[in-house]
């Protein structure tokens, strides 16, 4: 009884947060964002009660590019599965094939060779550089300027280049193995990375000179959607939402996994929470990835680039969790075994469904071109948030 | 022009027309040439020489579409409203000055024309998104309208600057007395009005504004409002649209050349009217293009504040000081 007493009393609170004056008058509209809609970019909808242009409520209806990535997962095996990962999150498939990989070795005790450790940190940064690089672009699309998408584009297609010389595609890699990774990597893909290395540096000071110091986009950023750690803690916001939040949160620092804890480097945070922190945070990241790619590429180990590992995986029965950080958050896969070929359970958890669910708190009152910069901020990739 | 009246009415019919048409569609190159350019690709290539039948194209597809009138619309406002934007945006052009002798109709209140018939334009679009029964193009037709209100009085009030200097609301003598040299065009009357060149940048924001080109681009706004009051409009209905914001631009950068750079005068005696005419309007309208594919959008209550808050003080103060010194001197 008290149960119910409860739960009604939080419903009352939390809907009398939600219902302005005007909402209870019948002067809102609603005006359905997506799932076709620019501002998107992809099959989200929003679902926005307006009162003129000031949005009252805007309730996230996702689920239109579902495709039971979890369910595919628990009816083949585990390296069927591979390749699956890298479709969730498109933009960062290194990362997300790295989370599967990470918790098969894990509940395996497979070993990995050092080299394809190295190489594997180089591969997932510079994926991470072109995820970001995809977000700027998409992002000042958000604000209305188109210019910079073309020049981000242009870096992010040297990154596609260098990737598909050693894994063959060119957005959905599948690759890292259990056990290391499938193909070493040769002196031109070094090569071509130190160059990139060398170009990336000027560029990252131009988008600060031409993007960052614009005033116009100041205007548009600075106290614009302030999230703060406790909005973020309580929707489980990671990534550079929760950076930019002013919490030092990096699974790469927090639960060191492969060979971060070698590597120099600073997890950016800005204190402000706005949509400014958030863009900071992201710009300063690609600088501390291209630190990261340099220090490893110093001190890449020469060996097999490929352990040991069976034929056929299974895992003894269990429950095994392997987190990373991916380029919008911590991205988890938790796999519950029963000894068999085919996993009991795989369970995954998207940096980008979490970064969606605070959206409707953060954009209480807003108006609508100050709400789209928010959901830009967030950085959202919809078949990472529907799975 | 020295044709007998009902030829010349024709001549100039005509030509206006064929004007703003041939503008329209080559502007629409330039401007995808151009943003090719500032983005590091080379826009359109493929129909005829560097893509220069591709306006003609473009029209051919969009004429050839089907009109569609989406179910519940107020037709006949629907169907009007793309007329109204286009229509009054040639009307414009009949008191603009082009050179010496080539000026369609020469009379007194031309600039209080221009201003009367450029107005139009906001009334015909705020029509077409309220026609369309469409939420996005409804919250486009208010915008608009707040947006224009809004920048309508700071352009008015430099005007009026403007004309405390020059005396004459006739085109066509307010760029004569602007003859002999660059030193002699408005933009350096610094004697008469010591901020003249802030005089000019707030016209010319003024006229980005009107003309709701990016960054002030609130009405259509593709990432927030798709298309704005457009949104609904398919084939030509769009295309007409689309032409009138290029004719606006083509009046508002007119309209600068004449009040500020001399019009059709010669900074350094040579080569006829028309050629420096047109040469000071399409490096203005070159600066318009290069502004939108550079600075990315403002948000509208921004766009509104700037106006209320810095614009409008910023004129009546230049008005104020103008007339103090045109009084003292």
């Amino acid at each position: 009884m008290r149960f119910i007493t409860l739960c009604v009393r939080t419903l009352a609170v939390s809907e009398s947060n939600f219902i302005s004056a005007a909402e209870h008058a019948g002067e809102t509209f609603v005006l359905n964002l997506g799932p076709q809609h620019p501002a998107t970019h992809g099959v989200l909808r929003v679902k926005l009660t307006m009162d003129g242009e000031y949005i009252t409520r805007a309730e996230p209806v996702p689920g239109y590019i579902h495709r039971m990535h979890e369910k595919m997962g628990e009816n083949r095996n585990y390296a069927q599965f591979l390749p699956n990962t890298s479709r969730i999150d498109y933009l960062s498939a290194m990362h997300y094939t790295h989370a599967f990989v990470g918790v098969v070795e894990r509940a395996a005790k497979l070993e990995v060779p050092p080299r394809a450790e190295y190489i594997r940190v180089i591969t997932s940064e510079l994926n991470r550089i072109s995820s970001h690089l995809v977000w700027f672009g998409a992002f000042l699309l958000d604000l209305g300027g188109f210019t910079p998408l073309l020049y981000a584009f242009d870096d992010r297609e040297k990154i596609l280049d260098l990737l598909e010389g050693i894994t063959g595609s060119r957005l959905t890699y599948c690759y890292y193995r259990f056990g290391g990774v499938c193909n070493d990597i040769d002196d031109e893909f070094i090569r071509g990375t130190r160059a990139f290395l060398e170009e990336m540096r000027p560029r990252l000071k131009l988008y600060r000179e031409l993007v960052t110091d614009n005033i116009i986009l100041r205007k548009r950023l600075i106290d614009i959607g302030p999230i703060s750690a406790e909005l973020c803690r309580k929707y489980g916001a990671t990534g550079p939402v929760i950076r930019g939040a002013g919490v030092p949160y990096d699974v790469r620092r927090s639960e060191p996994y492969s060979v971060y804890p070698e590597l120099d480097f600073v997890v950016p945070t800005h204190a402000e929470g706005d949509c400014m922190a958030r863009y900071l945070v992201r710009m300063e990241e690609m600088g501390q990835s291209l630190r990261i790619i340099e220090q490893a590429l110093d001190r890449l180990p020469e060996g097999p680039v490929l352990g040991k590992a069976p034929k056929t995986v299974k895992l003894p029965p269990g429950d095994y969790c392997y987190a990373v950080e991916a380029a919008r958050g911590r991205f988890m896969v938790r796999v519950i075994s029963d000894g068999k070929e085919i996993p009991y359970r795989v369970k995954l958890r998207a940096p980008s469904f979490s970064n969606l669910s605070l959206f409707e708190e953060a954009s209480q009152g807003m108006m609508l071109p100050d709400a789209l910069a928010v959901m830009g901020s967030l950085d959202l990739v919809i078949p990472d948030i529907d799975r | 022009m020295n044709l007998p009246e009902p030829f010349r009415l024709l001549v100039f019919l005509l030509g206006t027309m064929a004007f703003v048409g041939a503008n329209a569609a080559y502007l629409v190159w330039v401007e995808r040439k151009g943003a090719g350019r500032f983005q590091r690709r080379t826009g359109p290539t493929e129909v005829g020489y560097a893509g220069l039948l591709q306006p003609i194209a473009d029209a051919i597809k969009l004429m050839s579409k089907q009109l569609i009138l989406p179910p519940g619309v107020d037709a006949t406002l629907f169907r009007l409203a793309p007329l109204l934007v286009l229509a009054p945006a040639m009307m414009c052009f009949a008191t603009i000055p082009f050179s010496e002798t080539l000026v369609p109709r020469n009379i007194n209140v031309g600039l209080v024309m221009v201003f009367s018939f450029g107005s139009i334009h906001v009334m015909a679009i705020m029509l077409g998104g309220w026609a369309s029964r469409n939420k996005y193009a409804i919250i486009s037709a208010a915008r608009i309208v707040s947006q224009n209100v809004a920048y309508e009085i700071p352009m008015l009030l430099v005007v009026i600057t403007l004309l405390m200097v020059t005396g004459t609301m006739n085109l066509h003598e307010i760029v004569q007395q602007q003859a002999g040299g660059f030193w002699n065009w408005n933009f350096f009357r610094l004697a008469a009005n010591p901020l003249m060149p802030v005089t000019f940048i707030i016209f010319y924001i003024c006229m980005l504004a009107e003309t709701n080109r990016a960054p002030f681009d609130m009405a259509e706004a593709e990432s927030e409002l798709v298309a704005g009051a457009f949104t609904e409009y398919a084939g030509m209905g769009f295309g007409v649209f689309f032409m009138a914001e290029y004719a606006n631009v083509v009046i508002g950068c007119s309209l600068a050349t004449v009040l500020f750079f001399g019009g059709w005068q010669s900074p350094i005696g040579v080569l006829p009217g028309l050629f420096w005419f047109l040469l000071k309007l399409y490096l203005l309208v070159f600066s318009v293009i290069w502004v939108r594919w550079t600075f990315p959008r403002t948000q509208f209550y921004g766009l509104l504040n700037l106006s209320w808050k810095i614009l409008i003080p910023l004129s009546l103060f230049i008005l104020l000081l103008t007339s103090a010194v045109m009084k003292l001197f």
